[in-house]
């Protein structure tokens, strides 16, 4: 018998506001030292008050806005209770019975075509603290740095049916939660995590079979084996009657490749959900749902057809350059400052990608000064600065955004000479200095020349126009 | 009674002592609980920082019972105080011996109402929202007000005037100011609450209604059965609500630790078992099972929508009333034996307190009754207590 995969998924996203979501605690402490961004409010401590950060619920709509959501215009905060040595009040404020956002839609393209996942809603929460076990004290030490750092859960209908999905999914939310600037979404970095909700039935079936969760996966290869397991397991489970499955929470093991039923006693309890009575509801009156929805960004492939038909980009280098919304906005900078977007994308596409993978920095990661950038390539294109000095000024800028190319060129040596004696004189050295060269390109050698072209090149230290180069150097071989 | 100032001794008009549910930085804040037996906080009552910039002093903190929402204190961790063979509140103790001009407490389930109304005292628990609770001992969030005790109604004001006010620090303070209204004219005397009341306070409801009107105030009798409902909804939320609040304390990051465990779980479990007192221990098994899935709609979700029914009850009284008049109490004491006979009292002699707790709505108590008034009118209904005290004296 054939069997189908049903996946849903529980995405949780760190949201990129400055502070965290009750009180002003700055809410980036990745690298900090433990405890560094902390007060009373996020310790737990009697007595302190939950104040809404507002950017969250903005962060929050935005969210539930590219994800084609339904917004709810009277979203409420509710408690979530229970006992766990990084949660310092015994519970998290979370949104249980009036979400953000609800109903929305997210399409997706694998290589068996396009499919839409359903998203059932988003709710902002709390994230919990972190615990720190010191293997030579023998000791756990908690940090609250991470408590109260807002958060987003994305919970999608179960539409998924394959770990390929499931990866194009993943790639395609934090693409979308990148363009609108709510959301870094970096497993690595803790900044999106995932349960994954699985079972499996004969195809075309339209009952769930026994479904289980693992929790809090933290990079797509591990999601990609734990549902290639689970979906193993569950088939000779039906199949062959190997174990009896029951829904449970189980956690992936990534280094044994297995998963594992976790201890009932971490899964059994009750919430108890209840509106937060410190929390009032938050209204969204239309001037606020209208400035938000005016702030949304251009859609990844709205932005994909305009370089198409409006710049005249292949569609390939369309593809690349909307991967990031970093891209696309170095990109369109620097267009407007050298006005051909085929050399824009080049100079991206070719070096600039290229830099960041030898420097193992996401493309979203992409810091530098994309008006100079612009001021470079027109710098190369009106032949001014040799395309090689052009790319380790470019490397140049990557550390340094303050740098003004054309200056920098100029304090560098890197500008072209428009001295033809010079390069008439380097091209005769370098013709005397490798008759046999002469001869190869005599004798109909193509590359022969290029040989004596890089040497000349060299000896110029780039600074040359190449056509101009080519034209003295052609000229004088044929006068010989 | 356990104070923790000795700077009681100086006598002074500015003088005011808290109750142990506000934080301070200079004095320790125990809630009355073990659990928190010598807790220092961080930070300080928004209503302290308030009185301190308006030349208040801070004299010293009086006891509570374990987070105040038992009758008058007698929960406390130090013991319940007695005198000729009566139950007393710390705070009534304190205005009686003159030692504080008023005191400022966190009212959660009617101690301050209670305690105001059997000691010729006055006491106001204001519009919910209109006092900051920065700075509380959370118990019952969703009706607790920081309330003013003293021993007359002008005080009252003056002291509520002050501590009131937007704070940006509470999510649930309100930018409203209070309304002057003109004095009260017309006042709804609720029989349907006079359930269960003694003699003694079926006078001074007599004579306070018979002062009103002698005031040119026109008082009707009125019936309402869904106001009698407010203590079995109230019992709910606060349950609810407090065992809640109280998970935090758990033994781990401050407070009470049990000295033998293995493990978490049972570090958590001693901690809790010896710190915390029979009322609570009853009171949170009560408030996990309403929020439980199997009870939540059946019993706390019911309960939030009898707190709208009471609210809008009350919109329709006022509608034709400035105010309702109804007792504080059962009885002007509670004799020591009372509570052997009353075990449940918290959840029973909060049935004339209850009405005000789950609205939000203002009172003011002053001899044996108390006065409830729409939202904002808490000096109104000061001004109307004054009129009770003149009669008095
Ligand atoms: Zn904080």
């Amino acid at each position: 018998m054939k069997y189908e995969t049903v996946i849903g998924l529980e995405v949780h996203v760190e949201l990129a506001t400055e502070s965290k979501i009750f009180c002003s605690c700055s809410a980036h402490s990745y690298g900090s030292e433990p405890n560094e961004h902390v007060c009373p409010a996020c310790c737990g401590m009697p007595g302190m008050l939950p104040v809404v950060n507002k950017r969250v619920v903005d962060f929050g709509m935005k969210a539930g806005m590219m994800l084609n959501c339904h917004i709810n215009r009277v979203t409420t905060f509710d408690k979530k209770s229970y006992y766990y040595p990084d949660l310092p009040a015994a519970y998290q404020t979370t949104q249980w019975f009036a979400p953000v956002a609800v109903n929305g839609l997210v399409e997706i393209e694998t290589s068996k075509g396009k499919k839409n996942v359903r998203i059932k809603q988003i709710h902002m929460e709390e994230d919990a603290g972190k615990l720190v076990h010191d293997i030579r004290e023998d000791t756990t030490h908690v940090d609250f740095n991470r408590t109260s750092v807002p958060l987003i859960e994305i919970v999608s209908q179960p539409d998924l049916s394959s770990a390929e999905e499931v990866e194009v999914y993943l790639d395609r939310l934090k693409n979308l939660l990148r363009f609108a600037k709510v959301a870094e979404c970096e497993m690595a970095h803790g900044t999106m995590r995932c349960d994954v909700n699985l079972s499996v039935r004969p195809e075309g079936s339209d009952k769930y079979g026994v479904r289980t969760e693992m929790k809090n996966m933290n990079s797509i290869e591990a999601i990609k084996r734990a549902i290639e397991y689970e979906t193993a397991r569950h088939i000779d489970a039906i199949e062959n009657g190997t174990e009896v499955l029951v829904q449970e929470t189980r956690r992936w093991d990534d280094i044994k490749g297995k998963s594992y039923a976790m201890r009932t006693k971490e899964t059994a309890g009750d919430y108890r959900y209840f509106p937060d009575p410190n929390v009032m509801p938050v209204v969204i009156d239309d001037e606020w749902f209208d400035s938000i929805q005016d702030s949304l960004p251009e859609f990844p492939e709205v932005k994909r057809d305009r370089y198409i038909n409006e710049y005249g980009l292949s569609e390939y280098d369309a593809d690349q350059i909307t991967k990031s919304i970093a891209l696309c906005e170095c990109f369109e900078e620097a267009y407007s400052v050298c006005k051909s977007a085929k050399d824009a994308a080049n100079w991206i596409i070719s070096e600039i990608m290229s830099i960041l993978n030898k420097r193992m920095i996401t493309y979203d990661m992409l810091k530098i000064n994309a008006h100079a950038l612009g001021e470079l390539i027109l710098l190369v294109s009106d032949g001014k600065v040799g395309r090689a000095n052009a790319k380790k000024v470019l490397s140049d800028m990557f550390d340094d955004l303050t740098i003004d190319p054309l200056k920098y060129c100029e304090a560098n040596g890197y500008i072209v000479s428009n001295d033809t004696g010079l390069v008439e004189k380097v091209v005769a050295e370098a013709i005397a200095n490798d008759p046999k060269a002469v001869a190869d390109y005599k004798g109909g050698k193509e590359k022969a020349l290029m040989s004596i072209y890089g040497k000349c090149m060299k000896e110029l230290k780039g600074n040359c126009d190449p056509q101009m180069l080519r034209t003295i150097l052609i000229d004088a071989i044929n006068k010989i | 009674m356990k104070i923790y100032s000795s700077k009681l001794d100086k006598k002074s008009d500015k003088a005011i002592v808290v109750d142990d549910m506000l934080l301070t930085v200079d004095m320790p804040t125990s809630a009355g609980s073990k659990m928190l037996d010598g807790y220092m906080s961080l930070f300080e009552a928004e209503a302290i920082t308030r009185l301190k910039a308006n030349g208040y002093d801070i004299v010293g903190k009086a006891d509570v019972g374990e987070f105040s929402f038992d009758l008058l204190g007698e929960t406390s961790c130090n013991g319940a105080i007695v005198k000729d063979g009566k139950l007393c509140n710390a705070s009534a103790e304190i205005l009686k011996a003159d030692e504080a001009v008023a005191t400022v407490n966190l009212e959660v389930n009617g101690t301050v109402i209670r305690a105001a109304a059997q000691n010729d005292l006055c006491a106001v628990k204001p519009t919910y929202g209109t006092v900051s609770r920065y700075g509380t001992v959370p118990v019952a969030c969703s009706g607790e007000c920081v309330s003013v005790m003293s021993r007359n109604a002008s005080v009252c004001r003056e002291v509520l005037g002050v501590i009131a006010g937007h704070d940006d620090k509470d999510g649930t303070s309100l930018p409203e100011p209070y309304e002057y209204t003109s004095g009260v004219r017309r006042v709804a005397f609720l029989k349907s609450m006079t359930q269960g009341i003694d003699g003694e306070i079926s006078e001074k409801l007599s004579s306070f209604k018979a002062t009103l009107e002698k005031n040119g105030v026109e008082v009707c009798e009125l019936d309402d059965e869904v106001i009698c409902l407010s203590n079995i909804a109230w019992n709910i939320l606060m349950s609810s609500e407090l065992c809640n609040n109280v998970s935090r304390y758990d033994g781990v990051k401050y407070g009470h630790r049990a000295e033998s465990f293995s493990g978490i779980d049972e570090l958590y479990t001693n901690s809790r078992t010896e710190a915390f007192g029979e009322l609570l221990k009853k009171t949170i098994l009560f408030g996990s099972d309403n929020l439980s899935t199997e009870n939540y709609m059946k019993v706390y979700d019911k309960a939030l929508r009898i707190r709208r029914v009471i609210s809008e009850a009350f919109a329709k009284i006022f509608g034709e009333f400035d105010a309702a008049l109804m007792p504080a109490c059962s009885t002007l004491s509670y004799g020591e034996d009372y509570l052997q006979s009353n075990k449940d009292a918290a959840f029973t002699e909060n049935f004339y307190t209850a009405p005000a707790s789950i609205t939000g709505l203002p009172a003011v108590a002053v001899g044996g009754i108390q006065l409830i008034g729409k939202a904002f009118s808490d000096m109104m209904l000061l001004e109307a207590a004054e009129l009770c005290e003149k009669e008095g004296k």
